[in-house]
């Protein structure tokens, strides 16, 4: 019989994961042949520790199990190769001592090298560094098991094939190399955040698991301004989560969202990491987008939000990262602070970039900016476009009711209607970019 | 992101299969059997069919908690879905260039267009 793995055996096995492959790659080497063993240890170890109870040292107990795999695989493979080429037995290599060094940043950077594409970075991360088995992979990116499985081979492959060797890069290559790392973790706590209203139950949680991973990640690069920027970010969007769903799943824009919900934890540690950072790291987008987050939840209300600081951030963040989404942003500050009339003339002129005139959240913003200026009429046309030209579910029934296509039930128009009446903007347009 | 790539049947399409060769059908075939192949690698790939003929169709609707079901004819119309790929990339420029190998593009083209995810105005 096979007991629930519970909280406590799942946290004992994912973080002792990591460890254990890096103890198996520096003994025996080969990237690909050990972390297959590692996955064979935790998928045994997910069976026997809840009944078993959490060893004393997991991290041993999966080094002893993934070693006894590496080693079959190994005889197999050379009972193989003997039969097929009658060729000179090779011993197993003798395990080097175990040094107690932590692998993890290592690994990290193995998993989001530059020769793999981001979808194999992603998935290789979560399951080497994540200790994630790839079924869990799959449950969480809403793709078959197969294509999870698939991309983690290429994934390997292509390391073998670029020589990438398990070990810290050289100095001058580190600056690059961590974009990369952080980047992969920031596209995991997106693909979590955006589908978070799917059927939760048996799937793991990818916003809480970037999360952990960036955690671990600060830990090891405590000098990384943006790597805290990062994390900060992730507290302080995650923390909002409990209230930006209704009970059935629809969208609850940021200005009509029920403060009391937010998680005040994670919006303190989000903060005082922001706020202990900026003054001393190199400035980054990370942090910047930290900070914005850090106004908007720090505001009681969302008539309280410091608008003007936000405009000036948005202006350093279009400086450091410009994009159309900083741009669709940025127009939104500006109209709060210096009124919805000036926000459509902005939007007006920044049309003519063709990058921004095709983007997808173009006429939600002009939408929501007309609403602003008392055109309803014309609001409710633009909200109509929006719900056609939006990637998004929640978004399209959002911006669909907004044009008044659909009528909501009575009890959400009671709710919407009285959260409206006391709010001084619409949704807050703020995606990264 | 992920993007469906729909290929669409329409008179000229089969008029065009229909004055192909052996050889050239058979060609087609091969590419389609190789895309499948290079996107199943790649761990691209999450689904990908060909559709048969739409008077294989069968219309299902419910009235009053009642099923019913109809072998149709439809009302015929001209285009119809006759395949597609579901595919998981990183960018849409990936999913258009997975789409220009569809062999279908040479000869008619296809639609690509991307799945709605659940993401929200705030993030």
């Amino acid at each position: 019989m096979t007991l629930p793995v519970t909280a406590e055996v799942e946290h004992a096995i994912r973080s002792a994961a990591p460890q254990a492959l890096g103890v198996l790659v520096r003994r025996y080497g080969g990237f690909d042949a050990c972390e297959d063993a590692v996955q064979e240890a935790l998928l045994a170890a997910s069976q026997q520790w809840p009944r078993d109870g959490v060893p004393d040292n997991p991290t041993g107990w999966l080094v002893r199990v993934a070693a006894r795999r590496w080693v079959e695989t190994a005889r197999g493979e050379i009972a193989r190769r003997r039969r097929e080429q009658a060729a000179a037995a090779l011993a197993p290599p003798e395990p080097a001592p175990v040094p107690g060094t932590d692998d993890t940043l290592a690994l990290l950077l193995m998993c989001c090298h530059p020769s793999l594409n981001p979808i194999s970075q992603v998935a290789l991360t979560l399951r080497a560094v994540g200790g994630l088995t790839t079924a869990e992979i799959a449950r969480a990116l809403l793709v078959p098991v197969s294509t999870v499985g698939q991309r983690i081979s290429r994934a390997k492959q292509r390391i073998r094939a670029h020589g990438a060797e398990f070990r810290m890069p050289p100095p001058d290559e580190l600056p690059q190399r961590m974009v990369s790392v952080r980047h992969v973790l920031y596209l995991i706590f997106n693909e979590g955040h955006t589908a978070s209203s799917g059927p939760a139950l048996q799937r793991v949680e990818l916003a809480r698991e970037a999360i952990r991973l960036t955690r671990q990640l600060r830990r090891l690069a405590p000098g990384d301004g943006e790597v805290a920027g990062l994390l900060a970010l992730m507290l302080l969007t995650d923390a909002r989560r409990p209230a930006r769903a209704g009970p059935d799943g629809q969208l609850i824009p940021l200005a009509e969202q029920d403060r009391r919900r937010w998680d005040r934890a994670a919006i303190a540690e989000g903060v005082a990491l922001i706020s202990n950072t900026l003054p001393h790291a190199a400035l980054g987008p990370f942090q910047v987008q930290a900070a914005i987050a850090a106004v908007h939840d720090e505001a009681a209300r969302a008539e309280d939000t410091d608008w003007p600081q936000v405009l000036g951030l948005y202006d350093v963040l279009d400086r450091l990262a410009p994009g159309p989404m900083v741009t669709l942003n940025r127009i939104v500050a500006l109209a709060m602070v210096h009124g919805a009339r000036i926000g459509l003339e902005r939007l007006a002129a920044a049309e003519h970039d063709p990058a921004l005139a095709e983007h997808h959240r173009l006429e939600a913003v002009r939408a929501h900016l007309l609403d602003l200026a008392g055109e309803h009429e014309a609001a409710r046309d633009h909200y109509r476009r929006a719900a056609r030209r939006t990637l998004s579910l929640p978004e399209r029934q959002y911006l669909a009711a907004r044009a008044g296509g659909r009528s909501r039930s009575r009890r959400d128009h009671d709710r919407v209607g009285a959260a409206r009446a006391s709010r001084a903007q619409g949704p807050d347009v703020e995606v990264a970019p | 992101m992920k993007y469906l790539i729909m290929i669409h049947s329409n008179p000229s399409v089969r008029n065009l299969w229909e004055e192909f060769s052996d050889a050239e059908r058979f060609e087609f075939g091969r590419a389609h059997l190789a895309l499948t192949e290079e996107l199943v690698a790649s761990g691209e790939l999450v689904a990908g069919e060909g559709l048969p003929d739409p008077s294989h169709s069968t219309r299902v609707s419910v009235r009053d908690g009642r099923t019913i079901t109809s072998d149709g004819p439809f009302a015929e119309s001209k285009e119809h879905l006759a395949g597609f790929y579901l595919v998981d990339c990183d960018s849409r420029e990936r999913a258009l260039e997975i789409a220009a190998r569809v062999p279908d593009a040479v000869y008619t083209g296809v639609e690509v267009r991307p799945v709605l995810d659940l993401s929200g105005l705030d993030l």
